[in-house]
């Protein structure tokens, strides 16, 4: 792999930028593997890439039924923040904030982390309570938090009407290095260094049946052809439950589409991210000047990857009340993902009941900000039987009672 | 948009006149009841890519308590029937065998 630098830029201009090699490989996928990584998004790819970095497991192949980043790696809204209120929480989402603050150097490809700043809304009197909860125990944790007031919110965001008729704001929990990245970027960023190290991102190979043998996986069945590993990972969102069910067991986990839109492009009017909870929505402006906006998952159990359309009427009214100025904006796009809710709002990195088989899932409406420190955590786990990083999301834990319970945190914006 | 019969009134409701309710058919555990089944009672639902049973309240209308039957993919409603059974009527999974030959869903098919 060549690497990417100013120099290379400089050089290619040169030779009219035909030395550019492709940035990752399409290989014919072998008959064994190490380990099989099934999908081929942000946590997949993350979990291959530290596999091989930090624990020198390097015959790997990621499989993706579509394309790379295709699922909810390419559908959110990418907002990076860990101001979580459980110690395991904090712990796993500031590891993977921390890791988006030097990703772009890591991988040698720019995934634009804009660390622009994350703010929550409170607008009742219980989101103030809740806010301040949090960003006590966030100092505990050592997660750079703090609650500020309504007049310090519209410092930092002037756009935003703080004297709503409805919903005044009345403060914020801030969390300053939060922000955004590029989401395609990552998963190319990821696939590029995975391919880099000779594993294998196999892309339109979709896994139709998990092979077993005496409790014990001995490899998959794919749409090209039946692939052996010793071990297998399963990470694959909204659609755990089904290649769970393949391979045997069940999941606590179901799965509803959660939808975004943006906007058509605008001079730059905000440089912080907004959540908003208690209307159910969220907004920040990308760098090509469109409003990304985020809003309610579907209530029901579905599969479209498209969502309902009065969530987005619903999303957008009340944006439209706490910023004023979006309110004659065209919305350019929209589109939904596959997101799989746990009970507790905590994703499950776990082994299963299949000797071989790691499950990395649940993350629900918030994965994209995880996305490295799962994958550091969930590659450590399958490396070695065992993570600091995971011990607490494993799958026993709703039969023992021991949630870890973000449902305030991440109920709805994620 | 999500449109379901309600069966009480008889009125073709919009998704935002009702509200779900999640699975169908639950056998409720009761004490004594061993860990695993607990389990499963609990957390493990049914979260089909195809034929599903759910339940539907009537919330902005007559405010009743129903069932349906749906594709979690395509969207299609099989039908829908009334809260006072323990599982779906012959006639909807009939109908159900009509469109997806094969179907199962927990201890139905």
């Amino acid at each position: 792999m060549k690497r990417y630098s100013a120099f290379a830029i400089a050089r290619e201009a040169l030779r009219g930028h035909t030395g550019w090699d492709r940035a990752w490989g399409s290989p014919q996928p072998k008959d064994r593997y190490d380990v099989v990584i099934i999908g081929a998004g942000g946590h997949g790819l993350a979990t291959a890439y530290y596999l091989g970095k930090n624990h020198g497991v390097k015959n790997v192949a990621i499989l993706e039924k579509g394309w790379l980043g295709g699922g909810n790696t390419g559908r959110n809204t990418t907002i990076i923040r860990s101001n979580y209120l459980q110690d395991a929480s904090a712990a796993i989402y500031e590891k993977s904030r921390s890791l988006y603050e030097t990703l772009s150097q890591d991988l040698n490809y720019n995934v634009m982390f804009s660390p622009r700043g994350v703010m929550m809304l409170a607008q009742t009197q219980h989101e103030i309570r809740g806010y301040r909860r949090t960003a006590h125990a966030n100092a505990l944790q050592g997660v750079a938090t703090e609650f500020i007031g309504p007049q310090r919110v519209k410092e930092l965001c002037p756009i935003i009407n703080i004297d709503g008729p409805r919903y005044p704001v009345l403060g914020a929990l801030w969390q300053p290095r939060g922000g955004t990245a590029r989401h395609d970027a990552v998963a190319w960023g990821y696939a590029r260094a995975c391919s880099a190290m000779g594993m294998h991102v196999i892309q339109k190979c979709e896994v139709t049946g998990v092979k077993t043998e005496g409790g014990k996986v001995t490899g998959v069945a794919t749409t090209r052809g039946d692939i052996a590993c010793g071990k297998l990972g399963i990470v694959v969102a909204g659609h755990s439950g089904v290649v769970a069910e393949m391979a045997g067991f069940r999941l606590p986990v179901e799965s509803v589409a959660l939808q975004a839109l943006v906007s058509e492009p605008i001079k730059p009017c905000m440089d912080v991210v907004v959540m908003a909870n208690t209307v159910h929505g969220y907004m920040s402006q990308s760098d090509k000047g469109e409003m990304v906006i985020g809003g309610g998952a579907d209530g029901y159990n579905n599969y479209t990857q498209r969502g309902s359309f009065h969530h987005i009427e619903e999303t957008v009214r009340a944006l439209v009340e706490t910023f004023p100025m979006i309110s004659r904006l065209k919305m350019l796009r929209q589109w939904g993902g596959i997101v799989d809710m746990t009970g507790d709002r905590s994703p499950i990195l776990s082994k299963t009941p299949v000797e071989g088989v790691f499950i990395n899932c649940g993350w629900g409406t918030g994965g994209f900000k995880a996305i490295p420190g799962s994958g550091w955590g969930f590659a450590e786990l399958m490396a070695k039987g065992a993570s600091p990083l995971t011990a607490e999301f494993g799958l026993e834990r709703f039969r023992e009672g021991r949630f870890i319970d973000e449902s305030v945190a991440a109920g709805v914006a994620h | 948009m999500l449109i379901l019969h309600c069966p009480y009134c008889g009125v073709d409701a919009d998704e935002t006149e009702l509200s779900p309710g999640g699975e169908a058919h639950l056998k409720r555990a009761g004490p004594g009841t061993p860990d695993d089944a607990f389990e499963r009672y609990l957390f493990h639902r049914e979260n089909p890519k195809g034929v599903h049973f759910e339940r539907w309240r009537h919330a902005s209308g007559c405010g009743k308590w129903f069932h349906a039957a749906r594709c979690t993919v395509t969207m299609e409603v099989f039908g829908t029937y009334p809260a006072q059974v323990t599982e779906p009527p012959q006639e909807i999974c009939d109908r159900i065998t009509g469109k997806r030959p094969g179907w199962s869903w927990g201890a139905f098919s």
